[in-house]
């Protein structure tokens, strides 16, 4: 490496880590240096939270170690990284919002009053200098959930610097602030370098990280790919490192879509509190026997707009037409007779049923089919599961197994079977293979082929830039609620996703 | 759901926790044979099963709630309501200031009416936690006050006395639900069969069954799955304010009377059954026939300990002791599963 002018404060080197089925990190090195904006880049799944959850003792490495300072460390809480001065502040934050910011501030290190009591006036006082520092004049009384939410976001730093923390994780710290928040945030960022404060700065927005960043390290499949000083280098490369640059394996069908299936017509969905959208005019049509892609960002819509197809939302705009005829009814049950059916995104909060078994979660939205009269025809029901057992490959010892003792991609495979028995003719898919090992992936993939090919239209949602280059026939790209792309299987590549999803800093929402 | 026992390694130790309620039930009906001669007799098991069929018949309701992840409070008063609504029917009649009429009903007639009031207030309940989110817990609690101040204000807190009825109005044979008998057995034993039948048809049987223990198991998943969430739940607070106002019916038919304090502590005894039969209170789990064995313990506990003698101080403090006890097992079993997963 030729950058040694600047002192490397952390040096997390071979980390290796393995979940069950998969290796979310191989051999993979990050450096930190001192009073430096270290940026931790790569595509969804290259392992950057990984190793950012590693380095806060939030997870437990496989293998490699840590050096801090010089000194080898180990630790495995996150309270234990941050007395080594790691702190850490997701993206999701992690405040009481019942309690208020003094509170907040000092929570599990509460300033005392002799042995017991609490001394409030001490810490309201205190985490006003904290907020001082941060340039945030509130009352220090106020209750969490009554600020805004670039607000929270630095409540939540003033927490992490209290903690006497001297490196500092950002994940995607500005995906929830507004554009004055953003600039607030990196003059901030500016000033807790200069006082020596190191930052590990996790983006997805490229052109936020050459203004900011001062080091480049970009992760891909697990593994360490470069390190580069932000000066020498430049939009376009970055996005060379973290697709590689490389060619797809594809698979190649003799599939031709047929006639329109569905059409959604300038479909908005405004958000549930405050002004803005969600999904703002959106449209597009979906063939038989077609794969549509959808890509985007987190949040940028994907799910939500899968979920206002699957009638889970009120108050939504435009129209939707399935096979030329629009749509009145908006609710589940009805969208199922009408031929939608969605596999959730959140697998284990929106998918499976844990005190059921297999074959009771896999018929759970086609009992009707299996009624007569008032009772479940049991034979039936066992007949047509165990079918779809076999069709989906499911590897399970029989339908009365229980469904949480089996694999993420066994139980993925449940689900899909649950949809398929609604006998539908629009597959809505999202995130599909998260979450699930590389076998159970590719048996995800080639039903969908299969589905395909027998004249189901699929909607496919993933942030996997390889699944979007591999599997659709066409792919959508979605940022901030609109379409901001439409790409056919020959047109689309990395670079092209990368740009078309990106978010424009200066868009208002 | 209380599962056949697997004999393996563990097996033994698991169908030991598993069959924890039936090995209770056996436990007890031998200490009080041995203890008390009179236990086994007919005359004693028949008085037992009529106390137990009051409680098993709330509880059948109440585990169809629980099931979803909800709780009944209201059950007692209901009870309460619609032995009063019953009482003051066949004793003062309908009466109708405006056209100057007494309208008496044939008790059939009565019956129905006292069970669809029950079955409104579950409507009130299903509709507050449905559409209005409130926590069934506190949605419950309110109606439990209302029905129960209902019930006194029927009366002005009296009892109805004499519900025979006469001849004459045409109402008789109130009685005959709590006092009569087909083939030596209590009525209400009969009820609490039919009910125990109808209760485990539908939850094994039926979609709707299906549905509840979806609710219970995944509130969000079942939604998505296409499962009207709202209307299941709407259906089992109904259900179990059917089954309580029956409750109420029997016990003022047993009486002859109505009083309106009826049914007091009886969600409490409900929930206990129903905690006893193995249901967990998180939903998703359990069955309607755990809640009957729950109530059989209870029951046999309640009834061997008066014939054995035990100071009603006492009585209390054990069966609260055995509840506890049962959903500690309860918890040895869950982990159990946890562990053999992971």
């Amino acid at each position: 490496m030729s950058h040694e002018s600047d002192e490397i404060i952390l040096e997390a080197s071979q980390i290796t880590k393995i979940y069950p089925g998969t290796v979310a990190l191989d051999k993979a090195s990050f450096k930190v240096r001192r009073g430096k904006v270290n940026v931790l880049i790569g595509e969804n799944g290259a392992g950057k939270s990984t190793m950012m959850k590693i380095i806060a003792g939030v997870e437990q490495k496989t293998s490699g170690n840590i050096v801090i300072d010089g000194e080898d460390v180990d630790y495995h809480t996150p309270s234990e990284a941050i007395a080594h001065g790691v702190g850490i502040i997701y993206q999701e934050l992690n405040l009481f919002p019942n309690l208020n910011i003094a509170e907040n501030i000092f929570m599990t290190r509460e300033l005392k009053k002799g042995k017991h009591s609490i001394d409030h006036k001490k810490q309201l006082t205190e985490a006003k200098k904290c907020l001082d520092e941060l340039r945030l004049y509130v009352d220090t009384s106020t209750l969490v959930e009554n600020l805004r939410v670039g607000q929270q976001q630095l409540v939540e730093i003033a927490k992490v610097l209290a903690q006497k923390a001297r490196i500092l994780i950002m994940d995607e710290p500005t995906s929830a602030l507004s554009e004055e928040e953003v600039e607030i945030l990196f003059s901030i960022i500016h000033k807790l370098t200069k006082q020596g404060v190191s930052i590990v700065y996790i983006s997805h927005r490229l052109e936020e990280i050459t203004h900011i960043g001062d080091y480049v390290t970009i992760l891909r499949d697990g593994k360490f790919i470069d390190e580069q000083k932000v000066e020498d280098i430049d939009i376009p490369w970055i996005i060379n490192k973290m697709t590689g640059g490389n060619k797809v394996e594809r698979f190649e069908t003799g599939r031709l879509p047929g006639e329109v299936i569905l059409e959604a017509n300038h479909i908005t969905m405004p958000k549930e509190h405050g002004d803005g959208f969600v999904l703002k005019d959106v449209s597009f049509q979906l063939k038989k026997g077609e794969i549509l892609g959808i890509y985007g960002l987190r949040g940028a819509g994907r799910t939500e707009l899968l979920e206002c197809l699957m009638g889970a939302h009120q108050g939504i705009e435009g129209e939707i037409l399935i096979e030329g005829q629009k749509l009145s009814s908006c609710s589940i049950p009805h969208r199922i007779q009408d031929g939608f059916v969605l596999i959730p995104e959140d697998r284990k909060k929106l998918g499976i049923l844990p005190n059921l078994d297999v074959r009771k979660n896999m018929t759970l939205s086609s009992l009707k089919k299996y009624t007569k009269r008032t009772a479940i025809d049991d034979t039936k029901e066992e007949k047509d599961v165990n079918e779809v057992i076999g069709y989906l490959r499911v590897k399970v010892p029989d339908c009365s197994t229980m469904i949480t003792s089996l694999s993420g991609g066994n139980q993925q495979k449940v689900i899909i079977g649950k949809s398929l028995l609604t006998k539908p003719k629009i597959l809505l898919m999202d995130e599909p293979t998260r979450g699930i090992d590389i076998g159970s992936k590719h048996d995800v993939f080639t039903i969908c082929e299969q589905l395909a090919q027998d004249g189901l239209g699929i909607v496919f949602v993933s942030s996997e830039m390889q699944e979007m280059l591999a599997i659709p026939d066409r792919v959508l790209v979605l940022a901030q609620g609109r379409v901001k792309g439409e790409f056919t299987r020959d047109e689309v590549t990395e670079e092209k996703l990368v740009h078309a999803s990106a978010i424009d800093l200066n868009a208002k929402y | 759901m209380l599962k056949k026992p697997e004999i393996t390694q563990l097996g033994l130790r698991n169908a030991a926790i598993q069959l924890r309620t039936y090995i209770a039930l056996i436990a007890l009906i031998v200490v009080f044979s041995i203890l008390s001669p009179n236990f086994l007799s007919s005359q004693n098991l028949i008085t037992i099963s009529k106390h137990v069929a009051i409680n098993a018949i709330i509880a059948i309701g109440m585990t169809f709630v629980v099931l979803t992840g909800g709780i009944d409070l209201s059950v007692g008063a209901i009870a309460g309501l619609s032995g009063m609504i019953a009482g003051g029917l066949i004793y003062e009649g309908l009466i109708l200031n405006v056209f100057g009429v007494t309208i008496y009903y044939h008790v059939l007639v009565v019956i129905l009416i006292s069970i669809v009031v029950g079955v409104l207030v579950g409507l009130v309940n299903g509709l507050l936690v449905t559409r209005f989110n409130v926590a069934p817990f506190i949605a419950t609690l309110g109606t439990m006050y209302v029905c129960r101040g209902a019930a006194m204000l029927r009366s002005n807190g009296k009892t109805f006395p004499n519900l025979q009825g006469k001849p004459e109005l045409g109402n008789t044979g109130f009685p005959f639900l709590g006092a009569g008998r087909i083939l030596g057995v209590p009525l209400s034993v009969w009820l609490m069969i039919l009910l125990v039948v109808i209760g485990v048809y539908l939850s094994k049987k039926t979609p709707f069954g299906r549905y509840v223990f979806a609710v219970g198991g995944n509130e969000d998943a079942a939604r998505l799955s296409g499962i009207k969430v709202k209307k299941i739940k709407m259906l089992v607070y109904m259900i179990s304010g059917g089954c309580a106002a029956l409750v109420g019916l029997i016990i003022s038919s047993e009486l002859v009377a109505a009083h309106p304090a009826t049914g007091e502590t009886y969600e409490m005894n409900a929930i206990a059954a129903t905690v006893l039969g193995g249901t967990s209170l998180a939903g998703g789990r359990g069955s309607i026939s755990g809640a009957i064995l729950g109530a059989f313990v209870i029951g046999i506990l309640n009834d061997g300990m008066v014939m054995v003698g035990v100071s009603s101080f006492w009585q209390t403090v054990i069966k609260g002791v055995v509840i506890v006890v049962a959903v500690i097992f309860d918890q040895l079993q869950a982990h159990g599963k946890k562990n053999e997963r992971a």
